[in-house]
Formats: structure tokens, C-alpha cells, sequence
């Protein structure tokens, strides 16, 4: 009789298979990537090609670059809203300075309100304890504000987009985006640091539990103004090739990216609340997102259509998450 | 009692600031006069209600990233329902459009409470849903508002036994705003329900263990929050004139002046009171601005600063009135 009480039950396919992915939380959302393109490739047979998928590449890559800086601050339980006007600044900046400055120069001062709004924002969160959400919205206003008085000042000098960026955005090496040479090691960088430095250990310890992390001895303001300020510096660098990409600058480039870049993050499996998620399930989130409005676009929907769409599936496919990856 | 005090002294602080402002405004501009006070008023309407909306979601431990959305969906909804149809029409148009900012509202509840996503990735889905919807009613801005209801915002209200002096300083725009919140807010500060929106910002699980319907409660704020940004976009209306299907900047502007108003994000604290005085010192200080004869880009950076300036020293004293150690 013992016997029997002791034997492992029989488990049922499909709550293995839930488990399974469970503990691999990229896998459902791959599993997702690759049934929206297959919708794509029924609805419009012969458009999944070489040149559809470096396509994609180059439009998911400056959402997938921003996303990380919101997967980064959504770790420690913040926010950073402020990366779609970090990467205008730095993109108009750029655009506008390389007609008469030295590229170096004008990178320089391109990255320059990148730092600074850094900076701001995490001495406003870290020091003085602002909430993130709160902090951001309002470095991102007086941003805005500042570009738009610069604006005026070069409006006679014009502008350019500089050969390099160019090539970044939109150039293609033996059929791959050259924006790979700018993701892979930032990605490479990024998931090593979430994963095997003292820092990124830092940044999921101060989300999990602030107080535990504050009386084991971590300075919390230091790590969280150098988060936000590297938070920023990515969003500056994106904002640089995005101007490549879509090389028309404008005081609200890389505003519309903002939205999607926190719902890519949260499609990935980071908590908006901290201490859980990590860089791989929010890159494939920028690609279910760009495939999404791909698709909403091949279905020649009107734009409001289009939009309740987009939001419905946001919903649906991180309620879904949810369900499955925290369903132990 | 200490807490009640330092709540309410921040109220008075607050309403100190707006007579000073008052003064600073009669001292740039002399001839300030009632009528500007009636223009201030019909300025601050939207924006008082957009206020309200997030309030009361923040007091319940959330955040409403659909306020903006919700008026601009409302508000192309009046406009398109009213255009070219009779005066009377209106009578019914208004009740459905606030009947539908309440079912909306209930909505973005009802989707957090079932789905358990975290409230503010849910109301930014519902960002794009109602922005959607705002383009399907009205592609373009157009549409009209009833001449009754134009005429409800313009002018003041005569009130017997008041001298024609002090009864122009009484416009209609500010009665009805006042009107509108009294009715909703004053009887639910007193009932049942409203302590148990407090409740669940305060302690979700002491609300819960207190037999707080923690569920419902939430559905009710939303459902709130709802109205209020319908009010908001019928007073756009009406206003205005037409319906216009692109948000204004009226998420950003509720979340200041909620933080402003000293009401906590995170919950359970803080009124009504607090949040509106916020409101017109935010435009009171735009007014001033622009009677300087400041720039308006400059204007934009201005206004970032001071609110990024005051949550600043908002939290700054919240930390040092709290023991040391202790979390936010």
C-alpha cells in the first residue's frame, strides 16, 4: 500500500508542458513571435524573406535598445519615461551640430542632456525619493522645453544626418542590419551585467526588497543615479540611430517609441513592481511588437482600429504571461 | 493628528501659494481684472476634472495612464452626437457620454481586477484602445457642442444680495466645476465606499482582512475615475466647441498636480482639495508666464522645473518626518 502512496502521480501533459515553460519564460513568447508570423506569411504569402526580416530587425532594434532602459529602471521598481525625449535630444542635437562642428564634438554634445537628464532623474529617485514615474515625466517636460528653445537658435543652420548614421540605420552587411553591430554588444553587455556582475545583482536586490538591500549595506542612491544615468545614456545612443533610420529630424522623433518600449518590457516578463524579469524575454518582446504592427498594418485596418487592436493584444498577451509563468 | 495636520497644512501651504500668485499677477498686470478671472476658470475646467480622475484612482493605491484618452474618446463623442442635431438632443447626449465614461472606467477596473496586471501597464493598453476608439468616432477635429451648453461655461452667475462687483469675480465656469465635484465627492469622503477607497491605498491586505470588498472597491474608483474624465472632455467640448480625437497634455498635467495637491502616489492619503488648488496655481503660473511676456517654449521649462522643484521638496519633507530606515 505504501507503495503506491510513495510512487510519483502520472502528471498530465499539459501541466508539464505549462511548467516547462515556466521555467523557461522566453520560450511561450517565441512560441508567440513565431504564430504571429505565420499569420503574416498566410495573410500575405511570400512576404516572411530576407528582406523582411532585416526589416523588421531595424525597426524592433531602437525599441529593443529602449526597452532595455526600462527593463533596467523596472527592475529596481522604477520607470524611466523620459528615453523618447533622452533620444530626440541627442538625435536633433547630432543632426544639427555635425553641419558645423567635428563629428566628435558633436556626439559629445549630443550625449550631453543624455547625462545630465541621467543624472537629474537619479538623484531625483535616489536621493530624494521621488517617484520615477513622477521624476521622469517631468525631466522629460524640461527636456522638451529645452529643445524646443534650441530649435530656434539653429533653425538657420539646418540640418544633416551624418553619413555614419546613416549607415548604422539603414545599411545592410551580407543581408544584416548594421544596427547589429550596435545591438549585439549592447545586448551582450547588458544581459551579462543583469546576470553575472555585482551591479545587476544590485539592481534586482534593491527591487525585491529595498530595505533588505539597505541594511545588507548597499548605497542606494549610488546605484540607482548610476542606473538612470546609464539608462539615459542608451536612450541617447538609440536616439542616434534612430535618426538614421528614419532620417527626418523632429522635436518628437522618438516620443512614440515610449509606450511600446514599457510594454515591451513588460510582454518580456519584468515586473513593473521589480526584483523579476531580464533582457532576453524584452528583446523578443520589441520583435512580437514590431511583427504586431506589421500585421495591423498588412490588414489595412483604419488607424483607430489598428490602435484598439494593438492595446487589446498588449493586455491579453501579458495577462496570458502572467498566468503561466507564475502559476508554479 | 500629527498626520491630519501636516496634510492639511499642506492644503494651506498650497492655497497660501495661489493667493500669492493671485497678488504677483495683479502686480505684473494691474488691469487683471474679473474677466481674466472668468478666462482662468474656463482654462482650468478640463484640467480640474482630468485632476479629479486621477485622484481618485491614486487615493486607491493606482494610477489612471487612460485619463487623457478617456476625454479626448468622450469628448468627440459629445461633439459628433451634437453636431447638426437640435438643442434639446443634448439633454439626452450629455447623461450617455458620463454613463459612458463610467461603464469605460468600470472597464479598466473590472480588466485589473480579473486579469491581476499590474494597474499601470493595464490602463496604458486602454491608452491605445481609447485612442483607437477617439479616431474611429472622429477622424479629424470637427463636430459641435449645444449653444446651451457653450453658454453654461461663459459669463457669471448673478447671485441676489451680492453687489455687481464681487458677483463678477463668481464665473459660472468655476460654479460648475465646484458643482460637479461637490456632488460626487462630498457624499462619497462620507460614506462607506469612500473609506473603503482610502482602505485599500492605505493597506490592500489589512483593507482585505478587514472585510473591505478589496475587488468592487477598485471597480468603483476606475468607474469614478471614468466620470470624472468624461466631465472632462464634455467641458472640452463645450468649451471649444468641437470634439478633437488627439489627447491634450492632460495625463502629465493630472499627475503633477495630484503630487502637488499632496496626495501620495501609493495611496490612502490626501483629498480632493488639494489636487484642485494645484491645478490653478499650475495655470496661474502659466498666466503669469505669459503676461511676462516669456517666451512659451521657455514657459514649458518653467513649469517642468517648478514641478519637479516642488515634488522635490514634497518628498524631501516626507523623508525627514519619517524615522529614519524606514521604507517609503
Amino acid at each position: 500500500m505504501t507503495d503506491i502512496a510513495t510512487m510519483p502521480q502520472p502528471v498530465s501533459f499539459g501541466r508539464r508542458l505549462k511548467r516547462f515553460m515556466a521555467d523557461r519564460p522566453p520560450i511561450p513568447l517565441i512560441i508567440l513571435l513565431i504564430i504571429l508570423v505565420v499569420i503574416l506569411q498566410i495573410l500575405r504569402p511570400g512576404i516572411v524573406n530576407e528582406r523582411w526580416i532585416a526589416n523588421t530587425a531595424k525597426f524592433a532594434i531602437p525599441l529593443a535598445i529602449l526597452a532595455g532602459c526600462q527593463t533596467m529602471t523596472m527592475l529596481t521598481g522604477g520607470i524611466d519615461l523620459s528615453v523618447g525625449t533622452v533620444a530626440t535630444m541627442s538625435a536633433f542635437i547630432m543632426a544639427t551640430q555635425i553641419v558645423n562642428q567635428d563629428p566628435t564634438v558633436a556626439f559629445l554634445l549630443a550625449m550631453l542632456p543624455a547625462v545630465l537628464i541621467g543624472l537629474v532623474n537619479g538623484i531625483g529617485v535616489g536621493v530624494f525619493r521621488v517617484h520615477p514615474l513622477i521624476m521622469t515625466l517631468g525631466t522629460s517636460l524640461i527636456g522638451t522645453g529645452f529643445l524646443q528653445v534650441y530649435q530656434r537658435t539653429v533653425i538657420a543652420s539646418g540640418a544633416k544626418i551624418p553619413g555614419f548614421l546613416n549607415w548604422l540605420g539603414t545599411g545592410l552587411t551580407y543581408g544584416f542590419p548594421n544596427a547589429l553591430f550596435l545591438f549585439v554588444p549592447v545586448a551582450v553587455l547588458i544581459v551579462f551585467m543583469l546576470n553575472r556582475t555585482g551591479f545587476g545583482r544590485l539592481l534586482y536586490a534593491v527591487g525585491d526588497n529595498e530595505r533588505a538591500a539597505r541594511l545588507s549595506g548597499v548605497r542606494y542612491w549610488q546605484v540607482i543615479t548610476a542606473l538612470y544615468v546609464l539608462s539615459s545614456l542608451l536612450a541617447g545612443i538609440t536616439g542616434l540611430l534612430y535618426i538614421g533610420l528614419i532620417k527626418a529630424p523632429s522635436l518628437s522623433l522618438a516620443e512614440p517609441l515610449v509606450l511600446p518600449s514599457v510594454a515591451a518590457a513588460v510582454i518580456g516578463g519584468t515586473s513593473i513592481f521589480g526584483g523579476r524579469g531580464g533582457y532576453t524575454g524584452t528583446i523578443i518582446g520589441a520583435l512580437i511588437l514590431t511583427v504586431l504592427t506589421t500585421l495591423l498594418t498588412i490588414l489595412q485596418m483604419p488607424e483607430g482600429g489598428r490602435r484598439i487592436l494593438f492595446g487589446f493584444i498588449v493586455l491579453f498577451v501579458t495577462a496570458a504571461y502572467l498566468r503561466i509563468v507564475e502559476d508554479r | 493628528m500629527s498626520r491630519f495636520l501636516r496634510n492639511q497644512g499642506w492644503v494651506a501651504g498650497l492655497f497660501a501659494l495661489l493667493v500669492f500668485l493671485f497678488v504677483v499677477t495683479k502686480l505684473i498686470q494691474p488691469g487683471y481684472g474679473s474677466g481674466d478671472f472668468g478666462s482662468l476658470a474656463r482654462a482650468v475646467l478640463p484640467y480640474a476634472f482630468a485632476v479629479a480622475a486621477q485622484t481618485v484612482v491614486v487615493i486607491a493605491g493606482g494610477i489612471d495612464l487612460s485619463v487623457a484618452a478617456m476625454m479626448a474618446l468622450t469628448s468627440v463623442t459629445a461633439a459628433s452626437m451634437m453636431n447638426g442635431a437640435s438643442e434639446e438632443y443634448a439633454l439626452f447626449v450629455v447623461p450617455f457620454v458620463l454613463a459612458m465614461g463610467l461603464v469605460l472606467g468600470a472597464l479598466n477596473g473590472i480588466l485589473i481586477v480579473v486579469t491581476r496586471v499590474p494597474d499601470i501597464v493595464v490602463t496604458l493598453a486602454m491608452l491605445f484602445v481609447l485612442q483607437g476608439a477617439a479616431l474611429l468616432v472622429l477622424e479629424a477635429p470637427g463636430g459641435a457642442a449645444a449653444e446651451w451648453l457653450k453658454a453654461s461655461v461663459i459669463g457669471t452667475v448673478p447671485i441676489p444680495g451680492l453687489p455687481d462687483w464681487a458677483g463678477a469675480w463668481v464665473p459660472k465656469a468655476l460654479v460648475l466645476l465646484f458643482v460637479c465635484l461637490c456632488i460626487v465627492w462630498i457624499p462619497l469622503r462620507r460614506s462607506r465606499l469612500g473609506l473603503s477607497i482610502y482602505a485599500i491605498g492605505s493597506n490592500e491586505l489589512a483593507a482585505f482582512r478587514s472585510g473591505v470588498p478589496v475587488a468592487r472597491t477598485r471597480i468603483v474608483a476606475y468607474a469614478l475615475s471614468g466620470l470624472f474624465a468624461a466631465l472632462g472632455g464634455l467641458s472640452l467640448t463645450i468649451s471649444t466647441g468641437i470634439g478633437a480625437p488627439i489627447p491634450g497634455p492632460y495625463l502629465l498635467a493630472s499627475v503633477a498636480a495630484v503630487v502637488l495637491g499632496g496626495v501620495a502616489l501609493g495611496g490612502g492619503k490626501g483629498g480632493l482639495l488639494g489636487p484642485i488648488i494645484a491645478v490653478f496655481v499650475l495655470r496661474l503660473v502659466r498666466t503669469d508666464l505669459t503676461l511676462l511676456a516669456i517666451d512659451p517654449n521657455v514657459t514649458a521649462i518653467i513649469e517642468g522645473l517648478i514641478m519637479v522643484a516642488v515634488v522635490m521638496f514634497g518628498a524631501f519633507i516626507t523623508m525627514r518626518s519619517r524615522p529614519a530606515g524606514a521604507t517609503a
